[in-house]
């Protein structure tokens, strides 16, 4: 029996915990990976009435319809991906919660047409966060992340950071100008974005913290 | 005293930093503030280089962008950098700066031999010279190459670092002189996020240079640096000095380039040296200024030749005298401007010629107030002093000003500052596309209509030359531009001052000289590229009536400044000699970059280990851990083969391929495309996506398919499997997952939006490890609860269960032709299941083996790898795989497949191929011919695609693709190779070289 320790994120031969020490007051960006999300792709008809209240009584989230919107609630957030794609998201859950998610939604959507699909294993997540993480984002990345243009915490996109898909999750507030994103990327491109983003926040004095 | 020529007071230079600096090796002492070319002028030195055809021996001709001349070879290898303007080169201590085109020196340059043999030069001189015969080409572009081109590039790699930027903003505003900060002030109080861009270090544009100016009753520096207070202050406006704005591409899309390091002497490590920002606006106002128009006269680029306003920079700005005895020649008011500041700063004015025959304007009588010396229609007619000017001759116009009269005077003069008039800087408005339209009032150019939304120009830019008008427009561009961003115009009144422009002027395009046009002396349009007005003509002569015909004839205009003194003097030349009204004679195309930009900002940071993504599986580690060597596989990185110690990868592959064989290999196969696909039609998807039917395959079921694009030819290959009733997994090759993903949402979401079917990409879902042999099921069985018994999950099922103590599918299908377990876990548990499996495998001794020893097993059974056996012009039919084509359904790619060509007997089809003598291996890509001719070309049959040693056939086996290749089994073609060896070899009866029945699968 092979126990849940013994899973591997997808930068953990980085050795990030080793390397990661408290950010120093005034840290211009923060970069973290946070570990093992569990996800769940869910694919469905908006239109439908059935299907939206199966996703409230499995999540108990309403359904975010405004495009790059989430709605977010008990340690679970649900995304807006397109018209008929949404992300459902958990972090520092155990091992099965990715498959008991998935087990939810399909219970409550029963033969409605839709698609459930565990993903979380295939995404690593790096926060970063700051008063420069704007500007070390839009090195590679061509969104506008200005809250007038962007939305703020809440918000979500996804796009591509330097030569890689991502998706983006603004989750920490302003906070005098200091947002918090956390950036989802597939699994086998996150040493190349790590070590990416790294580059780019060396200008600002970018610090790896525990996540 | 950092050179004789500082003026002893005055200038915005920081008299209490003196920087030591080098120029050809000499050493020199400049001021903090100072460009490299004030520095040098500051030191008397003003000969910085030799032109490009002639060497004619060149100064500093103005005090900006538009510099043609000083153009100088600045550090050491590998930072050195050609052609950089000595005018826009910040001073910092300890900087190198060599001239460049002359050898051995600028004082005295063997190559100024050029100008003896100038009327053997001519424009066109290269097409006439060098076309014949044609097979000479070789040996003349050696000799151009050498003699072309003004610097040395770097002879190792950059050792600096670059970095890139997106940006966006409501209002980007580009030049900070009045108008552009009048703008940015407008924008920016509105609350409009506003990018503000100046090429320069200070802010205020044409102002650091005149410090007479008033704004608002106040200096008008004074006004610069409340702004920029207030600018900074404002949260929502970047300003971006040392940054230019050099493209402007479509739909607010602009190139800027900042210069973020080379102003300081130690550039700290964890800057970039440049960045470029790719800059997407709302709005733009363009508020880029004027450059002042240079006289087209006989000798004028002799050194001490300057812009009337350069010199003004010079005094004003940098103070420094950029002479000592100054004749100004002008034909506008504003010449006069440098006049009256070289007498305040102590510079004797010898002379103002004027080529109006009523000097008029503001300055003008101020000067005559002064009572310096006018000399009315007036020219300048020659220019004595090759490498300094000495003197001049000035004579008096006729009506027209085609000609002189009377008797020139001689007037000694170590410097003529010229003034031709203004030309708006239009060039971002027209790399845009902004039309343009003459003003003939004051000679120039002026931006007529944008041509892209939201595009403003205020200012001298757009014709607005008085400072006052500067800011009115600038203030009235800056607040619409917001206002259209939908910010509310702030109610503060544009700034006031006054404003009086150059007027009146009057335009000479060509000053005659003592001779005839072209002869002894040069009337230079372009300095940069050495074209004179005599060569405007005779390309006119030839033929070439049309502007960008005569421009890239003569090349004026083309070097890096882009003409930005030259190109209307050239225009109004040419429309003067074809007797037409010159807007009709039209400018030439405007195209970025405004100013030279180097190629690192492209890079950027995507260099070396970050060029480009290298995808990892979850097992990576280990495989590099235990002495994998890897390939690429599209950005995937694949284990290639396991050496061990003393193995080379010939017997690391035959080792790995026969311990699959015999007993136990295990492949780390995640790379593999994985789609999952749900929904009630996801049958019927299939069915009509894959060339084989689909709708009878039972759930836990797995079946091969090849799908094709439309053309009918093979676009990929993989295993599905039914995983419940309405759901199935499809498997892509590696390298083309992405694009068979999309080419599946493509058909779906507009062909078949019908269809109840959703696509989910999971490849990276799962670690996916093979395990192929004949002990293959004898070591899963004692990891998994799943029953493997050849009932329960015979070849091509599917059983979930848990291997490892881990959940996974499991799925009993082979690349090989052995026994074969396909495991997906989660990828978190990829590498612990792994390690599980090599552990418990050693009883058999499990052999991990590697993308090679896959090909080599797959090459043994006949397997095809798409784009290795198929290259985009393959059928199924070619492969001989009909069996696998259905004749009773419709699929992607059907209806090509029934095209007369698709029958043709001479389609090249994949056969086996076996060398005559075992022990040869054929080269992959070798080429097949049917009799080997003495010497090519010979009728070519196809090539090989495949071709391996084979240590289970104890002999070389290799595919190819052979022109009617299917019905030549047995047939003995020739692979004559580059080397002279000529290689038979026989086309087998079948591509399956092992185990043809497929015993070892049960």
């Amino acid at each position: 029996m092979i126990e849940s320790y013994l899973r591997q994120s997808a930068l953990d031969y980085l050795g990030l915990a080793a390397r990661a020490g408290d950010a120093p007051a005034g840290s211009a960006v923060i970069m973290a990976e946070k570990t093992l999300p569990a996800a769940v792709n869910l694919r469905g008809d908006k239109e439908n009435p059935a299907f939206a209240a199966a996703v409230l009584e499995a999540l108990g989230l309403q359904l975010p319809l405004e495009p790059n919107s989430v709605a977010a609630g008990d340690g679970l957030a649900l995304l807006w991906l397109g018209p008929d794609e949404w992300l459902a998201l958990a972090h520092n859950a155990p091992p099965e919660a990715e498959a008991q998610l998935a087990a939810k939604l399909r219970a409550a959507l029963g033969d409605l047409h839709a698609a459930v699909t565990e993903v979380g294993e295939s995404l690593a997540c790096i926060h970063l966060a700051g008063p420069r993480a704007r500007d070390v984002i839009a090195k590679g990345c061509p969104l506008d992340l200005h809250p007038r243009a962007f939305g703020g915490v809440g918000h979500c996109a996804q796009s591509h950071l330097a030569k890689t898909g991502v998706l983006l999750h603004q989750v920490g507030p302003e906070n005098n100008g200091a947002p918090a994103f956390d950036l989802y990327t597939r699994r086998s491109f996150s040493d190349y974005l790590w070590r990416w983003l790294e580059d780019a926040g060396r200008e600002y004095g970018l610090v790896v913290v525990a996540p | 005293m950092t050179g004789r020529m500082r003026l002893p007071q005055g200038g915005l230079v920081k008299r209490d930093e003196t920087l030591s600096f080098t120029f050809n090796g000499k050493s020199y002492k400049g001021l903090a503030g100072d460009s490299l070319a004030a520095a040098l002028l500051a030191n008397g030195v003003h000969l910085v280089g030799r032109s490009f055809k002639y060497h004619r021996p060149r100064g500093i001709v103005s005090a900006g962008a538009e510099e043609p001349n000083a153009l100088l070879q600045v550090g050491d290898d590998p930072r050195t950098e050609p052609n950089l303007k000595a005018t826009q080169v910040e001073l910092v201590a300890g900087l190198k700066a060599a001239a460049q085109n002359a050898w051995p020196s600028v004082d005295f340059d063997v190559g100024a031999v050029n100008s003896l043999a100038a009327r053997f030069l001519p424009s066109g001189f290269y097409y006439k010279t060098f076309m014949w015969p044609a097979s000479a080409w070789k040996t003349y572009e050696h000799f151009i190459r050498r003699a072309a081109g003004l610097g040395r590039s770097p002879s190792r790699r950059d050792p600096d670092r670059y970095d890139k930027t997106f940006a966006h903003c409501d209002v980007l505003v580009v030049g900070a002189g009045p108008a552009g900060l009048a703008a940015a002030l407008a924008a920016g109080r509105a609350g409009a996020r506003v990018v503000l861009v100046e090429q320069d270090h200070l802010l205020g544009g044409a102002l650091l240079s005149q410090p007479g100016a008033a704004i608002d009753g106040k200096p008008a520096l004074d006004w610069v640096a409340a702004a920029e207070a207030e600018l900074a202050a404002l949260p929502e406006v970047r300003v971006l000095k040392r940054t230019v704005c050099h493209a402007a591409f479509d739909h607010n899309f602009f190139g800027l380039v900042e210069s973020v390091t080379d102003h300081l002497p130690q550039p700290p490590e964890h800057l970039p040296r440049k960045r470029l920002w790719k800059l997407r606006a709302k709005q733009a106002v363009f508020c880029c200024g004027a450059i002042e128009r240079p006289m087209v006269f006989a000798d004028n680029d002799r050194p001490g030749v300057m812009t009337a306003s350069a010199v003004r920079s010079y005094i004003n700005r940098y103070a420094v005298r950029p002479g000592r005895r100054a004749v100004v020649f002008t034909n506008n008011d504003s010449g006069y401007g440098a006049a009256l500041d070289m007498e305040a700063a102590g510079i004797e004015v010898a002379a103002v010629v004027d080529t109006r025959p009523v000097p008029a304007g503001p300055l003008s009588e101020r000067a005559e107030a002064l009572g310096l010396r006018i000399l009315s229609d007036s020219a300048v007619i020659a220019v004595e002093g090759k490498k300094r000017v000495r003197r001049v001759r000035v004579a008096e116009l006729d009506a027209e000003g085609k000609n002189w009269v009377g008797a020139p005077q001689v007037i000694d003069c170590d410097l003529v500052a010229n003034s031709g008039g203004w030309n708006p800087t239009v060039h971002l408005f027209c790399q845009a596309k902004g039309r343009l339209r003459w003003d003939d009032v004051h000679g120039c150019f002026v931006p007529d209509k944008a041509m892209q939304w939201g595009q403003h120009v205020a200012g001298a830019a757009n014709g607005a030359f008085g400072l006052g008008a500067c800011l009115r427009e600038g203030a009235a561009a800056g607040a619409g531009a917001a206002a259209d961003c939908g910010f509310a115009e702030a109610s503060s009144a544009a700034p006031q001052a006054e404003n009086h422009d150059f007027l009146p002027g009057r335009w000479l395009w060509l000053i005659p000289g003592e001779q005839p046009l072209g002869r002894k002396a040069k009337h230079f349009v372009d300095q940069q590229n050495d074209v004179t007005a005599a060569d405007l003509r005779l390309a006119l002569r030839e033929g070439y009536s049309s502007i960008e015909h005569v421009k890239r004839y003569t090349t004026t205009g083309m070097a890096t400044d882009q003409g930005k003194m030259g190109n209307v003097n050239a225009i109004g030349i040419v429309a003067e000699a074809l007797d037409r009204h010159l807007p009709d004679v039209g400018v030439t195309t405007f195209r970025p970059p405004y100013t030279p930009v180097t190629f690192g900002i492209f890079a950027g940071r995507d260099v070396d280990d970050l060029l480009d993504p290298v995808r990892r599986t979850p097992m990576h580690a280990w495989h590099e851990r235990n002495g994998a060597l890897f390939e690429d596989v599209g950005q995937w990185r694949r284990a290639w083969y396991y050496p061990r110690e003393g193995e080379d990868m010939h017997a690391a592959v035959n080792r790995e391929v026969k311990a699959t064989r015999d007993s136990l290999g295990i492949l780390d196969a995640t790379t593999l495309g994985k789609i999952d696909i749900q929904g009630p039609d996801a049958a019927t998807f299939l069915d009509r996506v894959y060339t084989n039917g689909w709708l009878k395959l039972g759930v836990g079921r797995c079946r091969y398919g090849l799908m094709l694009k439309e053309d009918g030819m093979v676009m990929d290959d993989g295993v599905t499997t039914r995983l419940g009733e309405q759901h199935y997994l499809m498997t892509t090759t590696s390298g083309n997952a992405a694009a068979v993903l999309a080419h599946l949402e493509d058909y779906l979401q507009t062909e078949w939006p019908d269809l109840r079917v959703y696509l989910t990409s999971v490849t990276e879902q799962f670690a996916t490890m093979t395990l192929s042999g004949p002990n293959a099921r004898s070591l899963l069985a004692e990891m998994t609860d799943a029953d493997l018994s050849p009932g329960a999950l015979p070849h091509m099922a599917f059983t979930p269960g848990k291997v490892a103590g881990v959940p996974a599918r499991i799925f009993r299908i082979s690349f090989t032709g052995e026994l074969s377990y396909e495991i997906n876990v989660p990828a978190s548990f990829g590498m612990a299941v792994w390690q599980a499996l090599m552990t418990a495998g050693e009883r058999y001794g499990i052999t991990p083996y590697g993308t090679e020893a896959m090909h080599v097993l797959r090459a043994e059974k006949g397997f095809i790898i798409v784009g290795q056996e198929t290259d985009g012009s393959v059928t199924p039919l070619d492969l001989d795989m009909g069996w696998i084509v259905s004749k009773t359904k419709d699929f992607i790619g059907k209806r090509s497949l029934t095209r007369a060509d698709m029958a043709k007997p001479d389609r090249k089809q994949l056969v086996g191929l076996l060398t005559s003598d075992p022990q040869v291996v054929l080269p992959e890509g070798a080429q097949l011919v049917e009799k080997v001719l003495p010497q090519p070309p010979m009728p070519m049959l196809g090539h090989v695609t495949s071709s391996y040693w084979s240590p289970n056939c104890g002999r070389s086996i290799a595919l190819a693709l052979v022109k009617g290749g299917l019905a030549r089994k047995g047939e003995t073609l020739y692979a004559p190779l580059a080397d002279g060896r000529v290689i038979p070899c026989v086309v087998a009866e079948s591509p399956v070289f092992f185990d043809p029945e497929g015993e070892r699968l049960k």
